[in-house]
């Protein structure tokens, strides 16, 4: 069974939702619930993928107990890197399986509770993850609305909701919000994606005038970035609602990213969850070290290489293939060009607050947001080889 | 370390922002929000903390306070103090 795909997902969604309403508006606690649902969900999920599930297993069994490890004595160094080590087997070697078409030690999700596990390991590592119960580990870990594809929460604030037993009319406000984020996301996939997905038509560069190709080949990018972000945003305010069915509010992953001023912005507004993640765990680890060992001469030239980076692994993490690698590698120098423009032009100081500088900057942000996505979508490449065999 | 005022802090803390933010507007707008005044950004951020790691052996984790508790100069400063 696929999330947020298969009819038989969304009627054992409509199932569990309706339990979770019973017991919260009842006033009664809903991590067990949640807990045991989740199980239910990730049976459903795997049930079908038996190697799937015993990876996963094996992953979860790990990840807890380098954790539990780790928190015995949670500023040892040793222990912090051998942890960190063991929870990221999966997701590397499922990375480097996929160039050669295999699947090593992949499973559905395993990006995602990777993700999650790290951070619980860098928290109890920085001492601000004193102690965590097996169970609300495992509940953060495995909280099915979010498994196979975020959004990324993080421990403290998703157990602190875990563990609120909210006073009935609370608890309505979440469960309405959540059934309406549900549909709203519904829409947002299942009609304006699928809807745009029919325009959808990359070609290669043809014999027509060169203005008329251009035009074809922008109108690509356009409707695969548009589609991309009604199918994704939809799913993650689905991910959303469902959570919040079940007393968790799950962070928003999008925030309006077409209206960005410039790349800065755009990571603030796109796949929030994730962007926010690298920032905390590769952007700012690779500055504080940075800056602490004195790398580089100038903290624009750490800035710089940092985003460098955060984004080339980014990417790296979409896939090693030259289309995700570009794509990283991209976003990487735009904001490093971003950021050497904003801290050294004095044009920038004098005009950024001007109505027509922002309009400017706009316009340019979205067609480089666009052509971002035609990497992404390896339409760029496809061009370049047509160009290159003729 | 040597105990400091409430008032040496102040001033310490309010000269390091300065010189992060490449701007004075701080020591006047000691209340508002210095990410959304765009004073301040993840790498300013991280400066901070390092800044404040050095300069009074007070640790604080990129993760560890949420922005909405470390984002005007007045909050920096109460961080700070709670730590020493």
């Amino acid at each position: 069974m696929s999330f947020y795909a298969d009819p038989s997902f969304f009627m054992l969604l409509a199932a569990a939702v309706a339990g979770a309403a019973f017991l919260g508006l009842r006033e009664r606690p809903l991590k067990r619930y949640g807990l045991v649902a989740s199980a239910a969900f990730l049976a459903c999920l795997f049930c079908k993928d038996l190697p799937g599930l015993a990876v996963a297993a094996g992953f979860t069994v790990a990840a807890t107990l380098a954790t539990r490890w780790l928190l015995a004595s949670p500023s040892s160094n040793a222990r912090f890197y051998a942890s960190v080590g063991v929870v990221l087997v999966p997701l590397l070697s499922a990375k480097v399986g996929a160039v050669f078409d295999q699947n090593l030690l992949g499973f559905a999700g395993v990006s995602y509770v990777t993700f999650k596990a790290l951070q619980v390991l860098f928290e109890v590592h920085d001492g601000i993850v004193g102690k965590m119960g097996v169970f609300d580990y495992l509940y953060f870990l495995l909280f099915f609305p979010v498994f196979t594809s975020g959004p990324i929460d993080r421990s403290r604030r998703f157990l602190e909701d875990a563990d609120a037993v909210r006073p009935r009319d609370e608890y309505a406000g979440l469960l309405a919000r959540g059934i309406l984020l549900l549909l709203a996301g519904v829409v947002y996939t299942f009609v304006v994606a699928v809807w745009l997905h029919r325009f959808y038509a990359p070609s290669a560069w043809g014999s027509g005038p060169f203005v008329a190709e251009l035009g074809g080949q922008v109108q690509t990018a356009y409707v695969y970035g548009l589609y991309l972000f009604f199918d994704f945003a939809g799913y993650s305010l689905m991910a959303m609602g469902a959570s919040y069915c079940f007393g968790i509010r799950t962070p928003r992953n999008f925030r309006a990213p077409f209206a960005s001023v410039d790349i800065k912005d755009f990571w603030n507004r796109w796949n929030i969850t994730l962007s926010f993640w690298l920032r905390d765990f590769v952007f700012m680890r690779f500055s504080r070290l940075a800056l602490r060992h004195r790398w580089f001469k100038s903290r624009l030239t750490t800035a710089c290489w940092g985003f460098v980076f955060d984004m080339a692994l980014m990417g790296a993490w979409h896939g090693l293939t030259a289309d995700y690698l570009l794509y990283g590698l991209y976003h990487g120098l735009l904001l490093a060009g971003t950021e050497a423009f904003q801290k050294k032009s004095r044009f920038y100081r004098a005009h950024k607050k001007s109505p027509l500088f922002r309009a400017a900057s706009w316009f340019v942000t979205l067609q480089l947001v666009m052509f971002g996505f035609a990497l992404f979508s390896g339409q760029v490449t496809m061009l370049v080889k047509g160009a290159f065999h003729g | 370390m040597a105990e400091i005022t409430h008032e040496e802090l102040e001033g310490r803390m309010l000269d390091i922002l300065e010189d992060i933010c490449e701007d004075d507007e701080v020591r006047v707008r000691r209340d508002e929000d210095l990410f959304a005044l765009g004073l301040l950004d993840s790498m300013g951020a991280i400066e901070l903390l390092v800044t404040i790691e050095e300069e009074f052996g007070v640790s604080i984790a990129p993760t560890e306070v949420e922005r909405d508790e470390m984002n005007t100069a007045n909050l920096i400063v109460h961080q700070v103090e709670i730590r020493l």
